[in-house]
């Protein structure tokens, strides 16, 4: 049985590595960028933010400061034995958000948008976010969260057709030189991008590509995967690094998700995960037991919809 | 400035800086500091510039050091504070506020994320001796939490929350930080920012127009995006 105890714990135990823990993928990708760095300030910033994910670890406090907006994606498997119900596990998230947000602690970032007030537990209204998704012939739940800063680097844009992958290219090219310069978007970055859907799943495909793979996991799509090196190596050729100093360190990683979109347009986003790219997940299995990775697994054959049947017209 | 191909000078400074230590400093130097800093950003700057509240008791004795900062601290049952990770906010954000600060303060060290304009640093900065350090990479949290002692006061806590108080912080090899601008009204920034600039344009070679401009490229509001 998995309930909301158990789920609670998940939720705060994941709350405290994803604060303090660089992912290990993550972790790699930064020292390959320090490898091909020449320039000596952008190699010294790598430098010490790989001393600083040492500290973290060493002394269990937070890698940055801005611990961004906490929120989660949860995975139900369809013969999971949950009790207590969907708002069960919302509940525990809002109980697991608090409680973390004064034990690690996290800054408390939540406030009302318009009147600036907070509770000082990152939870509010819509917040922490919980996004929903479901696997097939599984029996357990896995609860990611991700620990973003939300200011700069991510943008969104309707392009058409016409505009076709050179359009993509020069609005990734802008989106990075307009929040690298100075380090905005806090690069090296793993660098999301969502193509297709609506507005909406647009940014949700890109903020999902961004924070929810792994470095060094290619789109499934060989098409795509070679997208994905080409403007991985174009973002490192801008010839700028860290901080927006002269150098080659931008992106870690590029990941494309796509989703079927209108006929007439082609809407893209574009989002960094910085260089305190911070994730952890949690597996609760149906005999009660946790077991924690960093790896979110959540893009799954069924979650890009390999494994249904496109053509759903029903025979009469 | 800082030659790319050379070694990064360390400097150690003790706080209050004397303004000997700060002419010292240049662009792309690497400092560590010991002493009292604090912080302050738009809630505090609003309510003693806007507001007219008085500054706290002994600040201007105290430290000349303005962190643009808001620390994941959290108030502990003895009624101290626990401070886990301090990382800076984008500083621009609060150019309006910095000479009024400055006066008022006598603040010598601005610290904060990504610096200010050049423009600041010449005509705001420079001219009342004081200088901008950047934080690193801007996620060195734990490495400036490990750099914080003890909180010595915290001020406006209720009215403000935790990210917008005032806080002062003792610390000890308090870093690293990349000093941005100098006495002269140099930036770092704005030099590095120069020679990126001039790679930009040619990684558009080739490249389609796009089909729907839009406000931002153009200001013209009577023109059309097609």
């Amino acid at each position: 049985m998995i309930n909301a105890e158990s789920i609670e714990t998940a939720g705060y135990e994941i709350m405290r590595k994803a604060a303090i823990d660089i992912p290990e993928d993550y972790l790699n990708g930064i020292k390959a960028s320090q490898k091909q760095e020449q320039n000596t300030l952008s190699g010294y910033v790598i430098k010490t933010m790989i001393d600083n994910y040492d500290a973290a670890t060493e002394d269990r406090r937070p890698m940055c400061a801005d611990t961004g907006l906490p929120r989660y994606y949860v995975k139900i498997g369809d013969n999971a034995p949950l009790k207590g119900g969907f708002t069960g596990i919302e509940r525990a998230l809002r109980s697991a958000t608090a409680r973390a947000t004064t034990d690690v602690p996290l800054r408390p970032n939540r406030v009302h948008p318009l009147w600036r007030t907070e509770h000082n537990n990152n939870v509010g209204i819509n917040a922490p976010e919980i996004e929903w998704s479901f696997e097939p012939d599984v029996d357990w739940i896995d609860v990611t969260t991700v620990h973003k800063g939300g200011l700069f680097g991510t943008d969104y844009r309707m392009l058409f057709p016409g505009d076709g992958i050179d359009g993509i290219k020069r609005f990734f090219l802008d989106t990075m030189i307009a929040f690298g310069k100075r380090g905005l978007c806090c690069q090296p970055a793993i660098v999301g991008i969502g193509v297709g859907g609506s507005k909406d799943t647009c940014m949700q495909l890109g903020k999902q590509a961004a924070c929810l793979r792994s470095v060094g996991e290619p789109n499934p799509d060989a098409k795509i995967a070679e997208l994905e090196s080409e403007l991985m190596e174009m973002g490192n050729s801008i010839g700028m690094g860290p901080m927006g100093f002269v150098g080659s360190s931008m992106v870690v990683d590029c990941h494309i998700e796509v989703g079927y979109t209108h006929t007439g347009g082609m809407p893209v986003s574009v989002h960094t995960f910085c260089l305190s790219s911070r994730r952890a997940t949690a597996r609760l299995h149906a005999d009660g037991s946790i077991e924690y990775r960093t790896d979110p697994q959540w893009f799954t054959p069924y979650m890009r919809r390999e494994t249904v049947e496109w053509p759903t017209t029903i025979k009469s | 400035m800082a030659d790319n191909n050379q070694e990064l000078k360390e400097v150690d400074l003790q706080l209050p800086a004397t303004a000997e230590a700060i002419a010292e400093l240049k662009p792309g130097n690497i400092v560590f500091l010991s002493g009292v800093v604090y912080t302050a950003r738009e809630g505090v700057y609003d309510r003693v510039l806007s507001g007219g509240e008085p500054l706290p008791d002994g600040l201007l004795q105290t430290s000349n050091v303005n962190f643009h900062c808001s620390p994941a601290a959290s108030p502990q049952p003895d009624g101290t504070f626990s401070v886990g990770g301090v990382t800076a906010t984008a500083s621009f954000r609060f150019s309006k506020y910095m000479a009024e600060w400055l006066d008022l303060t006598q603040t010598k060290i601005v610290i904060g994320k990504g610096g200010m304009s050049k423009e600041d640093y010449e005509t705001v900065f420079a001219p009342r001796g004081a200088i901008y350090l950047t934080t690193v990479g801007y996620g060195t949290g734990a490495l400036l939490g490990r750099g914080v002692k003890s909180v010595r006061d915290v001020h406006w806590l209720d009215d403000l929350g935790i990210a917008q108080a005032m806080w002062m912080f003792e610390v000890e090899k308090f870093g690293p930080f990349i000093v941005d601008s100098d006495l002269d009204g140099n930036s770092l920034f704005a030099a590095q920012g120069e020679l990126v600039n001039q790679n930009i344009e040619s990684l558009y070679d080739g490249l389609k127009k796009p089909t729907l401009h839009r406000y931002g490229e153009t200001d013209d509001r009577t023109d059309e995006l097609m």
